[in-house]
């Protein structure tokens, strides 16, 4: 029963680091340029497409690394300068509906180059299999992999925006975009660079899924609607309430999936135990959201607004 | 005045023949082709236009629309397919939800509903109508031939999982109907949840000799390649569903040597069926799926009916629709007293052939069987 709860903790630090890949990109997105944007989802899914299709064609995985981040990054810089810059002005509801039009056009197109049969992607051979720790321990070397990734990931971003200067433009445009222009900084390269920034994180977690998923198209509107429901109980803008909001969504949603039918068994037959667990743990993280939205309005580390 | 004679006659001629040429029949077929599970819909297509393009029978018109899997669009389609496009008889829906939302209204408007895929229990018991064929299955057939196959191997605890809605829940009920052992644990997942660690982590604790899923689509492909991954060598069954032939790719060899449930497969040993394949894999290279087997025997008993039947004469073409006399790549294909089929359920194992992963018979789970609701309808 320990080895089971010390895996199922780290299933739910594994699926937190994910989350968190996806959720950082939108939440700076919306902080640094106050956009609400729905494609962030298919950026994942084109990170996972160009992962997979790199990765068949040259045989490396980690080419396909390599190119996901790429491709994402510059469709997400592609987009910004195309379109997203119009919407900057504009109401939220127009940015939500134009960014739904973008997840319409991302989704079609990578159908009519991929098709629609989902596409594989395996992972490179000393990632697969299991640690072994003492007797009964096992877990297996990817999510210990993706945990490593994502946290280094995590840490780079702390980094980049607490103590480079292009983290202290990043900063300054959340908070003024007007001073900082009047500054002398090319606002517009920012926002293109922040945007494309999102993107490639987006388009990482993209790659790092598709490895143990399947890459699909409109595979990334689930994870989108989970990244929302992260920024929304760590706060808008706030990278540090990502991360909180991400390992707290994971925890929640992992532990919750495994105790809750264990919990109602204890008075409950197994059967209706495991119908009203399993119900209950889907609405779990929505509850907790509430919960959250219901102490503190704008998120854990959000500003007032 | 033999002028006359001979123009009456010649009339007469026509109208004889006319009796006997079949009227036009028009086939709306509503089917999954953008969005998620879009293969699905596809392979289904693909499948009936083969059918029908190697009948070329010019009286037959089939008119295609897109449900994108969404109940209202479907519910649109089928309006206007019925009201403007003047169909005589609809199919195509591969998801039961779909189904739900368009075939009660479909067949009560005296439409012919013949379904490739979906085929759900409220439809096959006390909600059966004439006008509804099930040339597929009965939705928990898969099910209960995996329950059969699991009892028959000498599996004795069973670890059974399935995403929390109905099709799920009756998934499980399926699987249970058949299996004759100890269920240790029964597990429900998020519809549409694509990481199942948590899953794996109480199969690896369990005590249970197997573990049956059903988790189709990109579930099922998320699942397996997770499993895979995981070090857990519990033995896996399943329904077809997740390692049929246009996913299998996706899956990787994480698929091989899971045995799973089907009334169709590749090496069904018939010349239909054989045909079929190499006729498919010649028309659209590759391998054809369980959704292509469906919707080429739809159109080949559509077309066996129209043979036999005017569609103007509603019950006479029915009655040669039930008789099912047409050649399936089932091999055998008889329909029971709901109109679903009556069938043989196969135990297939996933192989790699050369380079390809696809699915080898290595057995028959159950024979001639039915399903469990068709002493509920009355017709």
């Amino acid at each position: 029963m320990f080895s089971l709860f010390l895996e199922q903790l780290l299933n739910g630090l594994q699926s937190g680091v994910m989350l968190f890949l996806m959720a950082s990109g939108l939440t700076l997105v919306f902080g640094v340029m106050g956009l609400i944007n729905l494609a962030h989802g298919s950026l994942y899914m084109v990170g996972a497409f160009a992962c997979a299709a790199v990765a068949a064609w040259t045989g490396s995985f980690w080419l396909g690394l390599v190119a996901s981040l790429m491709t994402a990054a510059l469709a997400g810089a592609l987009v910004e300068m195309l379109i997203i810059r119009r919407l900057y002005n504009r109401d939220h509801l127009d940015q939500v509906l134009a960014t739904f039009a973008l997840i319409l056009i991302f989704s079609e197109g990578t159908r009519w180059v991929f098709g629609s049969f989902p596409l594989f992607l395996s992972l490179p051979d000393f990632l697969t299999g299991t640690v072994v720790v003492g007797s009964s321990f096992e877990y297996p070397i990817f999510r210990l992999a993706i945990i490593v990734a994502g946290l280094a990931v995590a840490a780079g971003l702390f980094l980049l925006i607490g103590k480079t200067r292009l983290g202290i433009r990043i900063r300054a445009g959340e908070a003024d975009r007007g001073m900082i222009a009047a500054l002398g900084v090319d606002i517009d390269r920012l926002y293109t660079f922040v945007f494309a920034l999102g993107a490639a994180l987006a388009g990482l977690a993209g790659a790092f899924v598709g490895t143990t998923q399947s890459i699909q198209v409109g595979m990334g509107e689930p994870v989108l609607i989970l990244a929302f429901v992260v920024i929304v109980i760590g706060g808008i803008g706030s990278i540090k309430g990502a991360l909180v909001g991400s390992l707290l969504v994971g925890f929640t949603d992992t532990m919750g999936r495994f105790l809750l039918p264990y919990a109602f068994a204890t008075f409950l037959d197994p059967s209706s135990a495991t119908a009203i667990g399993s119900a209950l743990a889907s609405m779990l993280i929505y509850i907790v959201m509430a919960l959250v939205l219901f102490l503190r309005p704008s998120g854990l580390f959000g500003t007032e607004a | 005045m033999k002028g006359i004679k001979t123009t009456i006659a010649a009339a007469a001629a026509l109208l004889v023949a006319g009796a006997a040429q079949a009227e036009p029949v028009k086939v709306g077929m509503i089917t999954t082709l953008s969005g998620g599970g879009a293969g699905l819909g596809i392979d289904a297509r693909d499948g009936f236009m083969l059918a029908v393009k190697q009948a070329n029978n010019p009286d037959l018109e089939v008119v295609i629309e897109d449900d994108q899997r969404k109940p209202d669009v479907a519910v649109q389609l089928a309006d206007k397919m019925i009201q403007q496009e003047k169909v005589d008889v609809l199919t195509g829906i591969i998801w039961s939800n779909l189904a739900m939302a368009v075939v009660p209204s479909a067949v009560a408007q005296d439409k012919i509903y013949m379904s490739v895929n979906a085929a759900p229990s409220q439809l096959a018991g006390r909600g059966c109508n004439a006008n509804y064929f099930s040339v597929s299955y009965q939705n928990d057939n898969l099910h209960e031939a995996a329950g059969g196959y699991a009892s028959s191997a000498g599996y004795e605890k069973a670890f059974i999982l399935a995403p929390n809605y109905p099709a799920g829940k009756d998934s499980l009920t399926g699987f249970k109907r058949f299996f004759f052992g100890d269920v240790t644990d029964e597990v429900y997942t998020k519809l549409g949840q694509t990481d199942y660690a948590a899953e794996i982590a109480q199969i690896r604790a369990s005590d249970a000799d197997h573990v049956f899923f059903f988790l189709p689509g990109g579930m099922g492909i998320a699942f397996m390649k997770q499993y895979a991954q995981s070090g857990v060598d519990k033995p896996l069954i399943g329904p077809a569903f997740s390692m049929d032939q246009g996913i299998l790719g996706a899956v990787g060899d994480a698929a091989l040597g899971v045995k799973n449930t089907s009334n169709w497969s590749k090496d069904i040993d018939n010349p239909t069926n054989k045909a079929f394949v190499e006729s498919f894999q010649a028309e659209y290279d590759r391998l054809p799926s369980l959704y292509a087997s469906f919707g080429f025997d739809t159109a080949n008993l559509l077309l066996s009916a129209m043979d036999k039947a005017s569609i103007s004469d509603k019950d006479a073409f029915r009655a040669a629709l039930r008789a099912a006399d047409f050649d399936s790549v089932r091999g055998k294909f008889t329909f029971g007293p709901n109109q679903h089929p009556i069938q043989d359920l196969y135990v297939r194992e996933v192989v790699k052939e050369g380079d390809v992963l696809t699915n080898k018979i290595v057995g028959k789970a159950l024979t001639d069987h039915s399903d469990a609701y068709a002493s509920e309808c009355s017709m």
